[in-house]
């Protein structure tokens, strides 16, 4: 998994049989023993591991669900509450898979914000950002195919609003739309190929999940201070170290997962999904999950159907392009007094439009989604480039180990160091 | 080693087999790949539950809107009334943002039928009858509202409430669907 040469040395006759044959045990030795991750690294980087078992989590119960599940119009929605009422544990795996869709995305969430904090995406990690740019996007196709799969009200209204919105694209937009829907509305071919692709995606994650790992291995881990591993004081080995405190952060993570599942499983739902869906009556009020509402705030700011549609799909997209939208070389938000500020004000505007994206489409509602989307592209294309020129950014720590021992003055920090401005260097 | 390097002056036969061989590798998988993305368009059976759907009007009272279905599409049929019909004619069609007269949207002696598409045309919700400013519908999703000629008069939804293909079989029956394509 890195072009580091492995010092695993196997010790049975068996061992050194198997692995002159298949070298795994040396990947996974050189990988996730021995791979040295820096000494300064906080919880935020935990994240990483908390996906991953999130990642297992839903493939695992979505593998029992699949047992019990029927993808058919006329019996999905009463074998999701066989699934409630009558399999043993049923309720259990279903609200584990329903509510676990929710963790990951809260997981993702504090994973890409940390990244943002750290610029973890600059050179040489822009391939490894632009793959967790494309995860999320998979994510995001998983999640919405599986909410239709209940085939409740909720499910049936946000395949319908979905599609539509994919319709909007010039010239193939129709095309595309019937071959989801596999006929002349959201209907049972609709739900068919939507349980496939649903079943599919979460591997394909699992696939581009091993270039991200294996794409973050060979530049190595960003840290808290940015600054790179210079030796090998900077570093220490991921086991026990990140191996214990990866383990750790995820059986906290646990808790807060367990608390929605036993205590509020229904409460990120939507009653709506409780009623069989019924494609003459639309739900009062539309919303779709609370992962997607900033995204659906920019869809309805703009008051027009193409352009709603390419503004929605560009705020993702804007995401890959960060590399080079940022033009500051200092990585840390630590060290940017001026980004700092927009990195919280960005944090602030992605909540409000997620605010705003759960209430009606009316009266200053509107007019606020619009001030928050604009807002939010000018700090990818507008902010984020000119920082880079005007910022000053505070001197860097000259390694990882001084950040971490404090050092001040004296030989660690040179009077001229500072009168150099980190912002192009 | 010598003829290696000026063969590459001059196509061989090998260039022309490479080339060959390619192109019809290229040719095989996207005819290979054609019948997987026919498999997800329409089926037969899709297709023949989408036949013509005959509607009698006689139980539709007046001011009532009757919803009915036509290939898993939603269809308003729609008894307006005359005063709705007024509101639907004495609009000034040039202020329109999909600019259409009532008459177009009508079958010539027939106006208080109005048939029309019933999912809103932004992102295909179903708007509420005889509520908005112009008593036609207003769709609670997005906010689009809709005057009693479906015509859209405000809100994120591009065009009108389409009209689906239909005829009068007799003053009291119509019949949807006839003469559209599969």
């Amino acid at each position: 998994m890195s072009q580091h040469s492995s010092t695993y040395v196997p010790k049975s006759a068996f061992g050194k049989w198997f692995e002159s044959r298949l070298p795994i045990a040396g990947l996974i030795h050189s990988s996730f023993i021995v791979y040295p991750v820096p000494r300064n690294i906080n919880y935020f980087w935990t994240f990483g591991a908390i996906l991953s078992f999130m990642l297992a989590s839903q493939i695992l119960t979505g593998v029992f669900l699949a047992m019990y599940y029927t993808p058919h119009a006329s019996l999905a929605f009463q074998s999701v509450e066989h699934i409630m009422r009558d399999v043993n544990f049923g309720w259990l795996i279903r609200y584990m898979h329903a509510n676990g869709a929710s963790m990951f995305f809260v997981a993702v969430y504090v994973h890409i914000f940390r990244g943002l904090y750290y610029g973890s995406y600059k050179a040489p990690r822009e391939i490894l950002w632009i793959l967790g740019v494309i995860i999320y996007g998979l994510m995001m196709a998983t999640a919405f195919m599986g909410y239709v799969l209940p085939w409740g009200q909720m499910s049936f209204w946000g395949a319908t609003v979905i599609t539509n919105i994919l319709a909007a694209i010039p010239v193939v937009g129709d095309t595309i739309q019937s071959l989801l829907w596999g006929g002349y509305s959201v209907g049972n071919p609709t739900l068919n190929r939507f349980f496939s692709i649903h079943y599919l995606l979460p591997f394909m994650i699992a696939g581009v999940v091993i270039l991200h790992i294996w794409a973050l291995h060979v530049p190595g881990q960003n840290n808290p201070t940015g600054v790179p591993i210079k030796s090998d004081k900077d570093t220490v080995p991921f086991t026990p170290f990140a191996t214990i405190k990866d383990l750790f952060a995820t059986a906290v993570f646990m808790i807060l997962f367990a608390w929605f599942v036993f205590y509020i499983p229904n409460y990120l739902g939507h009653a709506d999904n409780y009623v069989p869906a019924n494609p003459s009556v639309t739900p009062a009020h539309i919303v779709p999950e609370w992962y997607f509402l900033p995204f659906y705030a920019i869809l309805r700011a703009i008051p027009d159907k193409l352009g709603g549609v390419i503004a929605m799909f560009a705020s993702i997209a804007v995401l890959a392009f960060l590399p080079w939208l940022d033009t500051s070389k200092v990585r840390s938000t630590s060290y940017r007094p001026l980004y700092k500020q927009f990195f919280w004000i960005l944090v602030a505007d992605t909540l409000l439009l997620g605010w705003l994206g759960a209430k009606p489409p009316e009266g200053w509602y509107v007019i606020v989604s619009q001030i928050a989307t604009a807002y939010y592209f000018i700090h990818f294309l507008v902010i984020l480039p000119l920082l880079g020129f005007i910022e000053r950014p505070l001197p860097l720590p000259n390694s990882i180990l001084e950040s971490v021992l404090g050092q001040k003055g004296g030989a660690g920090l040179p009077a001229g160091a500072n009168a150099e401005p980190q912002s192009k260097g | 080693m010598a003829e290696t390097t000026t063969a590459i002056a001059e196509p061989t036969r090998r260039d022309f087999l490479f080339i060959a061989t390619g192109a019809a590798a290229a040719v095989g998988g996207a005819s290979l790949v054609w019948p997987f993305i026919q498999s997800m368009t329409p089926d037969a059976a899709t297709v023949a539950a989408g036949a013509p759907v005959e509607v009698d009007l006689t139980p539709i009272a007046e001011g009532q809107i009757v919803k009915v279905f036509w290939r898993g599409k939603l269809i308003f049929v729609r008894h307006r009334t005359p005063a709705e019909i007024k509101a639907a004619e004495d609009v000034n069609v040039a202020t329109l943002r999909d600019p259409q007269p009532d008459s177009a949207r009508v079958k010539p002696g027939h106006a208080p039928w109005l048939i029309v598409y019933g999912n809103c045309t932004h992102l295909g919700c179903v708007p509420l009858g005889q509520q908005g400013e112009y008593k036609g519908w207003f769709c609670p999703c997005h906010g689009s509202v809709f005057d009693t000629s479906g015509r859209v008069r405000g809100g994120p939804a591009p065009i009108n409430l389409p009209i689906p293909p239909y005829n009068f079989v007799s003053d009291t029956k119509i019949v949807i669907g006839q003469g559209a394509t599969a």
